[in-house]
């Protein structure tokens, strides 16, 4: 009996705006003291009215083009009803039948993911529980900082047929928010939510099976675990004969399960009506134009671009997830060879990036084009942009006081050769009794007797011809 | 509940008697005929209504807390917030 | 020469600029005679002294180097469900109590701007709900003009307080009638603008599509000043007008070649008086004899106005009134075990029965399998009370009525009948339905108590409501007088 995992995903992105949703306070709320980034609006006092971000509908439109979403031309707001400590209204301003976009896509290294929409909303303030296990002594404590933050919800269809995949997705999101300047999107700081929806079903089934949200993920890692995790579980219901419970299950990161939090059956009505303080948004289509024509190349496009001048499919993929598409670009236009420039970018520096700021492009081109043009060999390469990297230093200013030239002077390489043969007489006879890997073992000689300057393609050529 | 009102039992049978007048005359609306009538959500023709995201300065953390029936370490304080609470 | 608790704003502008009187006198008479009549009257929770003196100073500073406006050292009372900053504003409810907010309502700061003087806060129906002020948690406030009747609501308390001449002047809110009629009640003249003309922001909501702010006034020139000075765009307020109101413009052009229409329903209204139908239809004469022309119209769904306008506002005061939660501010029961504990007994003991059930009933109307039937149901109701008003528009310039059905009502002889305290808002609340300016303006006496003509125009139109009502103070000799106390 095989299974079929199937996912959607639900992700809020906070945008990257320089006020709230729906007041002017400063958004720059991360790492302040509690209730020091907040006003009577956003606290909602008596008497207290919002008034819409411009630049948060504007981020909002981008993400909606850059996901291809059909845009509305009349969008309005909505209020969502339900009591809760960070939510200072008692209603959250959200959208309810009239989102800013809907049926877009997301294309995920070949596959299409539909995305059901994309809509604007206020973030909550945060909670913290504190307390000693003495019933009625606990206590929660409140700080509204982050209410009214402005939040995009990208909701998916059940697209997605694994936990990579949907790890690949909020991947996939994360890095078109970057590249759009939306939001920086990091996890770990809460700028991007993913919730996923998770079922299962017997393969050739058309019917989608029961699911449940779950919720309380805090990283990429965590959300391919929980996600795993929860498959497991509904599975072995599921075959023990049991249904899976429609609910919300939370991801307990230090014991590896998933948990019941909410039963989903008795969903929360949340008496959705329009918001009377907000009057509704025309979206103009040329409005449109304008912010799409501001748009950076999309992922896709890029994608597309780099396959096109000859990069292969799985390369362009790799650059682009890693938002190296402009940085590539950069060393061609420095002089690098297109195919030499990406090997190097994705071998070199994609791994390295997160400890440090990337070597400038021009001074990768420097290298990549030594080594093409053979001064260097790949190993000397590789050192030289090291050392170029850490210290800062100009790469031929490196290559000149360590000596790393290439030596590619046949008598020199010869005098080498002749030394590797002398000194491993036992390769040579292997060798000349038909076995091949004895050649790399009197190539290393060389390499070592060169102190790792030979030009190793010449010196195999001279090394052939010696032994014939 | 929805509204957490806190109603006793029967005070909402008490409630529902005294409101009678006022839902027999709301249910005399389901008698006009507005398939086709637009409702009217806003009843002043303003629209597309944003501001510029200028930053204004906050309240302070004192005058953001001085309301608050408790405070502590510039945070609200309220009972803990249990999963069946929500 | 009128004594200074009866003058109108524009008198004692004119007699402050000629420095007969100064602000800080103006201001100490004033809180003098609050302090003598309002134990008894109950029209103010609480008086504002030391502001008050501050800005009497600060007028009289204005006055001095010729800088003043017309409000400048005005007293003014302003209803406790506008915030004013440091002030405690409680919306007549224990759920606010001690409640100090930091910051001023845009109309509020806007009076400061213009030099006014804020005498105190006044009594008003828990949070805006009520026509009689009966539903004060601080006990209601009386009518000056008999002491046993209600002053109307939910504006009571400013209502009476310019009647008994305790305030030049007064700022209430109107969500279904709440200037007007407590306008009617007590012989003042009250306006409300048009929905969207004076901005909204500082004002604690009641129901959002419905609530504005406007003035009492014992003139209608009063009431053009007042409305020019608190009226205007607000970027706070996102559905505040753009358009600036002309108020002043026309106001003395007289009602000669106007066109004002009748509307035979509202003169057919259940427990309309006859004391009152008979004032009214006297003000009608006077008018004609102006030189009006009366012309009959028909707004045909008003029997329906009430029950669409008692699922809107409620519907809305429901998810208005969520905020308080015992969390950030105001009266919080945190004695028992859990937060949904807190919750419910917060607002259990902190909300009266009258708003408790417009919560219920709004909960309801907007829950989820009853929201069409109810909430767009009634949203579409009021498009069809909108085009009764916009064709009756197209056969007159304003439209002429009683504002209230009935004169001054008993003290408690409503309270045990909802409905029948509903009842009193049936000609008023077809205006906010449709968001139209009206005002109220004192058209005689019956039994003894005040009478008002209602005036309702188009959308922002105030200009023609305060003309019509200017050339009626004219025409019929009727001012609006000070209740003997």
């Amino acid at each position: 009996m095989t299974w079929e995992t199937v996912i959607g995903m639900e992700v809020h992105v906070q945008l990257k705006t320089r006020t709230k949703m729906f007041c002017r306070c400063s958004s720059d709320y991360m790492g302040q003291a509690p209730n020091t980034h907040v006003c009577e609006v956003c606290l909602g006092m008596p008497g207290v009215l919002p008034v819409i971000n411009k630049a948060a509908v504007e981020q909002c439109l981008k993400a909606a083009l850059a996901l291809e979403c059909d845009v509305a031309e009349w969008t309005k707001f909505d209020r969502k009803n339900y009591f809760y400590p960070d939510l200072p209204k008692g209603y959250q301003i959200s959208q309810y039948d009239l989102p800013m976009s809907r049926e877009g896509r997301l294309e995920l290294d070949g596959r299409t993911v539909r995305i059901t929409r994309v809509h604007l909303e206020e973030d909550t303030g945060k909670s913290v529980h504190a307390g000693d296990s003495l019933h009625g002594a606990e206590r929660s404590y409140v700080d509204l900082n982050r209410a009214g933050i402005p939040l995009m919800e990208v909701v998916s269809e059940p697209d997605l047929r694994s936990s990579d995949e949907a790890r690949a997705y909020a991947q996939a999101l994360r890095g078109l928010m970057r590249a759009i300047g939306a939001s920086d999107a990091d996890m770990e700081k809460g700028q991007l939510r993913a919730e996923a929806n998770v079922s299962v079903r017997r393969v050739g089934e058309a019917e989608l099976g029961v699911k449940t949200e779950l919720k309380n993920i805090n990283s990429f890692r965590a959300l391919k675990l929980a996600i795993d995790h929860e498959v497991s579980r509904q599975i072995s219901v599921l075959e023990g004969g049991g249904s899976v419970s429609q609910e919300t299950r939370g991801w307990d990161e230090a014991r590896g399960v998933t948990y019941s939090q909410r039963s989903k059956e008795f969903a929360q009505d949340y008496r959705y009506f329009p918001e009377p303080d907000l009057p509704p948004l025309e979206i103009s289509r040329s409005w449109l134009d304008s912010l799409r024509a501001g748009l950076p190349e999309l992922p896709a496009a890029q994608r597309s671009r780099l396959e096109a001048a000859g990069l292969s499919a799985s390369t362009a993929s790799l650059i682009v997830s890693s938002q190296l598409g402009d940085y590539l670009d950069a060393a061609v236009a420095a002089g690098a060879p297109l195919a030499p420039a990406a090997n190097w970018l994705v071998g070199e520096i994609a791994p390295n990036l997160d400890e440090r700021e990337a070597l400038p492009a021009d001074r990768l081109a420097q290298i990549v084009v030594a080594v093409e043009a053979g001064r260097l060999n790949r190993e000397q390469g590789k050192q030289v942009l090291r050392e170029a990297w850490e210290s800062g230093r100009d790469p031929e200013e490196i290559v000149r006081e360590r000596g790393l030239e290439q030596v590619s002077d046949d008598s020199a390489l010869e005098g080498w050769v002749a030394e590797a043969i002398e000194a491993q007489p036992q390769a040579v006879s292997d060798f000349k009794s038909g076995k091949q890997q004895a050649f790399g073992a009197l190539m290393n000689e060389v390499k070592q007797r060169s102190g790792g300057r030979a030009d190793m393609k010449r010196a195999s050529e001279l090394l052939r011809q010696r032994l014939s | 509940m929805l509204a957490r009102l806190g109603l006793e039992p029967g005070e909402e049978d008490f409630y529902a008697e005294q409101l009678a007048g006022i839902l027999g005359a709301i249910e005399r609306l389901q008698e006009l005929d507005t398939e086709h009538i637009p409702a009217t959500a806003q009843v002043v023709e303003v629209r597309s209504v944003m501001a510029e995201d200028e930053p204004r300065p906050c309240l302070t953390q004192e005058e953001a807390l001085a309301n608050a029936p408790a405070a502590e370490d510039g945070q609200f304080v309220v009972k803990a917030i249990l999963e069946e609470d929500s | 020469m009128t004594e200074l608790h009866e003058a109108t704003v524009t008198e004692l502008g004119e007699r402050l600029r000629r420095r007969e009187v100064s602000a800080v006198e103006l201001a100490d008479a004033q809180l003098e005679r609050i302090e003598l009549l309002n134990p008894e009257l109950n029209a103010f929770l609480r008086t504002t002294p030391e502001l008050a003196r501050e800005q009497a100073q600060a007028a009289d500073e204005r006055l001095a180097r010729g800088d003043a406006g017309p409000l400048t050292g005005i007293p003014v009372a302003i209803k406790d469900v506008l915030c004013v900053r440091g002030v405690e504003t409680t919306a007549g409810s224990q759920i606010l109590r001690g409640f100090r907010p930091p910051y001023d309502a845009t109309t509020v700061a806007r009076l400061k701007e213009a030099g006014a003087v804020i005498v105190g806060m006044t009594n008003c129906d828990e949070f805006a709900m009520g026509s009689s002020t009966e539903n004060s948690s601080y006990g209601p406030a009386l009518n000056p003009w008999n002491r046993g009747r209600v002053p109307g609501g939910s504006s009571g308390g400013s209502a009476a307080a310019v009647s008994a001449g305790l305030a030049a002047f007064a700022l209430g809110t109107d969500t279904g009638g709440s200037i007007r009629q407590p306008a009617a009640l007590c012989g003042v003249v009250g306006m409300k603008p048009t929905y969207g003309a004076v901005s909204r922001y500082g004002l604690i909501a009641f129901a959002s599509s419905l609530d504005q702010v406007g003035p009492f006034t014992r003139s209608v020139t009063d009431a053009a000043l007042v409305l020019d000075a608190i009226g205007g765009h607000d970027p706070r307020d996102s559905t505040s007008a753009p358009r600036q109101l002309d108020v002043m413009g026309q106001l003395e052009g007289g009602v000669a070649g106007l066109r004002l229409g009748v509307p035979r329903e509202y003169f057919e209204v259940e427990g309309i008086e006859p004391g009152v139908a008979a004032s009214v239809r006297r003000a009608l004469d006077v008018l004609e004899e102006a030189g009006a022309k009366l012309v009959d119209v028909s707004l045909p769904h008003t029997e329906h106005g009430l029950a669409a306008y008692y699922i809107i506002a409620p519907a809305e005061c429901s998810s208005n009134l969520a905020r308080f939660d015992g969390v950030k501010y105001g009266y919080s029961d945190q004695t028992m075990g859990s937060l949904l504990d807190t919750y419910l007994r917060t607002r259990r003991e902190g909300f009266g029965p009258e708003v408790r059930r417009r919560i219920m009933l709004g909960t309801y109307a907007l829950s989820s399998g009853y929201y069409d039937a109810y909430y767009l149901k009634a949203q579409k109701v009021r498009t069809l009370i909108k085009r009764d008003f916009d064709e009756a528009f197209e056969r007159c310039d304003a439209i002429v009525s009683a504002t209230s059905p009935m004169v001054a009502f008993p003290l408690g002889s409503r309270t045990d009948n909802p409905l029948a305290m509903y009842l009193c808002d049936v000609l008023t609340l077809g205006g906010n339905l449709a968001g139209l300016p009206g005002l109220n303006v004192p058209c005689g006496a019956a039994d003894g108590l005040p009478v008002g003509l209602q005036v309702l125009a188009p959308q922002f139109r105030e200009d023609v409501a305060l003309r019509v009502a200017r050339a009626y103070e004219m025409a019929s000799g009727v001012m609006t007088e000070v209740a003997p106390v």
